[in-house]
């Protein structure tokens, strides 16, 4: 099984042309069975990881362009090892959460397993040209579950996503070109290959409009403040299914192009934008923590929230020491699983009284106890309690911030009492007080097709929050290689001196 | 008493005149048949015209590769580019041709004419690309634009007359311009071939009022080129006439031209360039700029797809058209990949619009081809919106469809020139061209059919031949990906062997 990769990016391609051919009635277990199939390759691939390389593994390599310089390479460290598995299992929840009388179900199955490829691309590719690919390829998919399936809005939201990533990768498109001719220039060969980009020497002006480019890209994506505005167009529109794997794994996207591409490729400039970096996630922490707070809708709360704590992330990717960046990849993981899981949680609530509005609610925790309770552990993840998931990256990040700022740190932990705020109102106006509408008094509990969606994830979140280790020691070990590739690379010293690869090292 | 004069054959160096001849041929062969027996089908001479292009598209091939032959008194040169761009010309031509085969009647294809002019055209376009001799790239220019004038306006309706009217008119300005520019640079260098007046510059550079006859020169030249290439602000007539063609000679229009003009713009403007002249190559760049700006904002608004894309063929022209200002051999190379790809994207979105086409406007009281008519189409004819959608995404550059790869040479020749902010510009246009591409994506997938659309009126004009030539079309699209390399090899050890740019 040395192709293990590829088999993982093209199963769902593959199996998605197949679909078309199912008839539309099976369509949902065929989606399921292929799902969990993926779901079960990325497993094995964690059982075949060596846990103790904390470079690439499981490399291929085929030119397909050796005149430009473009292959098709893939390979996974600890980074990346475990956002795959968490969009093989969000995939596949996802399909397993969907109604059974979705409208051509068909259609969506097949788009959801396209999309399932792109993502998993992403996150394998080692080609700058291959990951730019998967990236603008996996819009195609979602720009079509959001406009076929949506709210009334879909057609709008839909556009204003494709249209909003798609300017903001181009741009990038041009600094992946660059960066491939100034390699060109150096060595006299073409190369898109990340990892030879990675012992390319970049001037420190060169490195400034590289860093500018690629952020156009990435920033987008994340979507850091001010770039946010197509997010809660998207998730206020699209169907529960398209909310879940927008902000479970497509966000997810941006930070991991930070961390694979921006960081060390360009380590002067990331260290000389820290502060600007630094200063948008903490305006974007706060600001939108405050703005979910003003939501009526429960959707829009929960996109607010998700967009708040993606810039912790951010804090975390820029604190430039193995903690920080560790706990911010930890962090993508538990974001992905609690996210998701709230925003599938809104969509239980959501086909039973097609309303998302919290007036709406009051007293449900008396109808749904079942629902309720999971609602609470997931919004307790959420807010950063302890012995969850959420608040082992949360921790880890603020840790590895506080080297970098004290105020910063102070500020960004706020978050944490806004987060908590205005999570808690959500809970109490919807789960507790009278229950003073009627239509609430009926409602029947999760049913089996939900719970089997949702106790995997509660599962998860209880399981990593007490016991991190096996997740985290192969992110902290690829992730110390990473800074010290920077290190390495780093012309100026005050960047080497930004860079703390481990705490006994920075004593 | 005049000297006799002594012409040896090989000095003539036929081989070089021989894929001309058999297009000529051919169309007199076409005519010839039909003076002899009436009421032949069209799908005798669609298959005749098919086989003469291949035997041409033979005898070019047969050409010496990467030796440049000159022939026939110096006037032609067979050059890398010249071959590369016949080939390419040759193989659209055989690619458009069998569009003729409609399940409808359409009035045009009943004249073996439009064949035999169809023929001509193509020598016209061979002996444009394969000259380096302003009278003969004039000729050929000439022979190739009035024989295409003719074929649109044998499409019978009132507006394929004004369409050829307004193409004609315009024509014959650009022709104007040619001519004079020409004249211009004759005056200076006594010459009409590109490497005397290239040295006879040179030499001249440095007298005093020398910029303002290249001002006129060159400007002349660019201003024609600029016509035929559809380039800000000598594009207006580009919709109306896609508008009043049918939709195979519009999707035909928006390619080979275009090819042949461009070789035009190498050799005469990568002459300036070279030579040092700098605001030849300012002033391209800013044409395409605005360009494609313009073109992209005035498709933002159309309301028939037919008129959209005659817009982004504006819009994707003035991208190329940065690689003639960049002049060095990786950009070269990708105008050519760039038009090998989107020949085959374009070719299928036209296509589809030819198989939708009715003879009456069924669908609105001014546009053959509104959006309205591809809304809800996935529901009607899944396939078929999908096939569509391809093409689309593959017009906006969407990885790993075909003009993706033709954008990104080009963007990567423009940085590699050092010019970001360019590239810049370039990817910008490109996502607000995203917009409109995705206007019919949206259409197609995301609204309810209207009521009176059925599989019928949409499929109404398809075919075998129709559905085979879409069917190259998508397979080249989804693939291009393993075709990228080859075609990079091939075209840039042409372009290379024909030693061009600096």
């Amino acid at each position: 099984m040395d192709s293990i990769l590829s088999i993982l990016i093209f199963f769902p391609a593959l199996a998605g042309f197949l679909g078309f051919v199912v008839d539309k009635n099976s369509a949902k277990v065929y989606g399921i069975s292929v799902a969990a199939i993926e779901l079960i390759l990325s497993l094995v691939l964690w059982g075949k990881f060596d846990l103790n390389n904390a470079g690439m593994q499981f490399v291929e390599k085929i030119d397909i362009i050796p005149q430009f310089g473009i292959s098709y390479n893939v390979g996974v460290d600890g980074i990346s090892l475990f956002i795959i598995i968490m969009a093989a299992l969000i995939t596949l929840l996802g399909i397993i959460l969907l109604r059974d009388d979705t409208k051509n179900m068909k259609n969506m199955i097949v788009s959801l397993l396209f999309l399932e490829m792109t993502m998993v691309g992403v996150f394998l590719t080692l080609d700058a040209v291959m990951f730019y690919l998967f990236w603008e390829l996996s819009l195609v998919p979602m720009l079509y579950i959001i406009g076929a399936w949506g709210g009334p809005d879909r057609v709008y939201a839909a556009v204003k996503f494709f249209l909003y990533t798609f300017a903001g990768s181009l741009i990038m498109l041009v600094g992946l070109l660059a960066t491939a001719y100034l390699y060109h220039e150096a060595t006299g060969d073409w190369s898109f290959s990340i990892l030879d980009w990675y012992t390319l020497e970049l001037t420190e002006t060169q490195q400034f409009w590289l860093f500018l480019s690629f952020f156009a890209g990435f920033a987008i994506k994340v979507p850091m403040f001010p770039f946010h505005t197509w997010l809660p167009w998207a998730h206020g529109q699209a169907p529960t299914i398209g909310s879940v794997i927008l902000a479970a794994v497509l966000l997810k996207m941006g930070t991991y192009g930070f961390v694979r591409f921006s960081l060390p490729i360009l380590p002067d400039a990331s260290v000389t934008f820290t502060p600007f970096i630094m200063a948008l996630s903490i305006i974007m922490v706060i600001y939108t923590a405050m703005v979910a707070f003003a939501q009526k809708d429960m959707k829009q709360v929960i996109a607010y929230s998700s967009v708040s704590h993606m810039g912790v992330i951010m804090l975390g990717v820029f604190a430039m020491n193995a903690e920080g960046l560790g706990g911010s990849v930890f962090l993508m993981l538990s974001h992905g699983i609690v996210s998701g899981a709230l925003f599938m949680l809104v969509g239980v609530i959501y086909e039973r009284r097609g309303t998302k509005l919290m007036s709406e609610f009051g007293g449900l925790a008396a109808s749904m106890p079942v629902y309720a309770t999971i609602f609470g552990v997931m919004l307790m993840a959420s807010v950063g309690l302890p012995l969850t998931i959420g608040f082992v990256g949360e921790f880890l990040v603020l840790l590895g911030f506080y080297h970098v700022s004290t105020l910063g740190t102070i500020l960004a932990g706020t978050t944490i009492i806004i987060g908590a705020v205005y999570m808690l109102v959500l809970y109490k106006r919807s789960f507790f007080g009278p229950m003073t509408n009627e239509k609430n008094r009926d409602l029947e509990d999760l049913d089996k097709r939900e719970l089997t969606a949702l106790i995997p994830l509660v599962m998860i979140v209880v399981w990593l929050g007490v016991y991190p280790k096996p997740v985290l020691e192969p992110i902290d070990n690829s992730v110390k290689l990473l800074l010290s590739q920077m290190e390495k690379k780093a012309i100026s010293t005050e960047t080497k001196e930004a860079i703390v690869i481990s705490k006994k090292e920075a004593k | 008493m005049l000297e006799p004069v002594n012409i040896s054959l090989e000095a003539l160096n036929l081989s070089t005149l021989m894929p001309m001849l058999i297009a000529i041929g051919g169309g007199l062969v076409i005519l010839l048949i039909d003076l002899l027996k009436d009421n032949l089908d069209k799908s005798l001479y669609v298959m005749l015209t098919i086989l003469i292009l291949l035997v041409d598209l033979g005898s070019t091939m047969g050409i010496t590769y990467g030796v440049t032959q000159k022939g026939f008194f110096e006037l032609l040169l067979m050059d890398g580019i010249a071959i590369l761009s016949q080939i390419m010309v040759l193989v659209a031509s055989m690619l458009f041709i069998p569009l003729s085969l409609t399940s409808k009647r359409f009035h045009e294809y009943s004249y073996p004419e439009f064949f035999a002019l169809f023929l001509f055209m193509v020598a016209g376009f061979q002996f444009m690309v394969s000259s380096d001799n302003l009278i003969l790239i004039f000729v050929g220019l000439e022979t190739a634009s009035l024989s295409l004038y003719t074929l649109i306006a044998l499409h019978n309706r009132s507006n394929s007359f004004e369409a050829a009217v307004k193409y004609f008119t315009m024509g014959a300005l650009a022709a104007g311009f040619f001519t004079m520019g020409a004249a211009v640079l004759y005056g200076i260098s006594g010459s009409l071939e590109l490497g005397q007046i290239a040295t006879a510059i040179s030499e001249r550079m440095s007298e005093s009022g020398m910029m303002a006859l290249l001002l006129g020169g060159a400007g002349l030249l660019l201003a024609a080129f600029a016509f035929k290439l559809s380039l800000f602000p000598f594009h207006t007539w580009a919709p109306d006439v896609y508008e009043g063609a049918s939709a195979a000679l519009a999707g035909y229009m928006s390619v080979v031209p275009k090819i042949a003009a461009f070789v035009v713009s190498m050799r005469i403007f990568e002459m300036f360039i070279e030579l040092q002249v700098h605001w030849v190559q300012t002033m391209i760049i800013v044409l395409s700029v605005i360009t494609m700006t313009i073109a992209n904002l005035m498709a933002l608004v159309q309301e028939d797809v037919k008129r959209m894309l005659a817009y982004s063929s504006i819009s994707h022209a003035g991208f190329v058209m940065v690689a003639i200002a960049l002049a060095t051999d990786k950009s070269n190379t990708g105008v050519f990949l760039y038009y090998a790809l989107f020949m085959f994207t374009n070719l299928g979105a036209f296509t589809m619009l030819w198989v939708s086409r009715h003879k009456n406007r069924v669908h609105h009281a001014r546009f053959d081809h509104p959006y309205e008519k591809f809304a809800g189409m996935i529901k009607i004819m899944p396939m078929g919106a999908v096939i569509m959608a391809l093409f689309m995404l593959s017009l906006a550059g969407v990885p790993p469809f075909s003009v993706f790869w033709g954008k990104i040479y080009l963007m990567s020749a423009t940085v590699d020139a050092g010019y970001l902010w360019l590239a810049v510009v370039m990817g910008l246009n490109s996502a607000i061209a995203a917009y409109y591409y995705l206007k019919l994506v949206v259409y197609m997938f995301l609204r309810e059919p209207s009521s009176d659309i059925n599989q019928k009126t949409v499929y109404y004009n398809v075919s075998r031949p129709l559905l085979t030539i879409l069917g190259f079309a998508v397979i080249v699209t989804i693939g291009s990906i393993f075709m990228v390399n080859p075609l990079i090899e091939y075209i840039s050890s042409m372009v290379q062997a024909s030693n061009f740019g600096i």
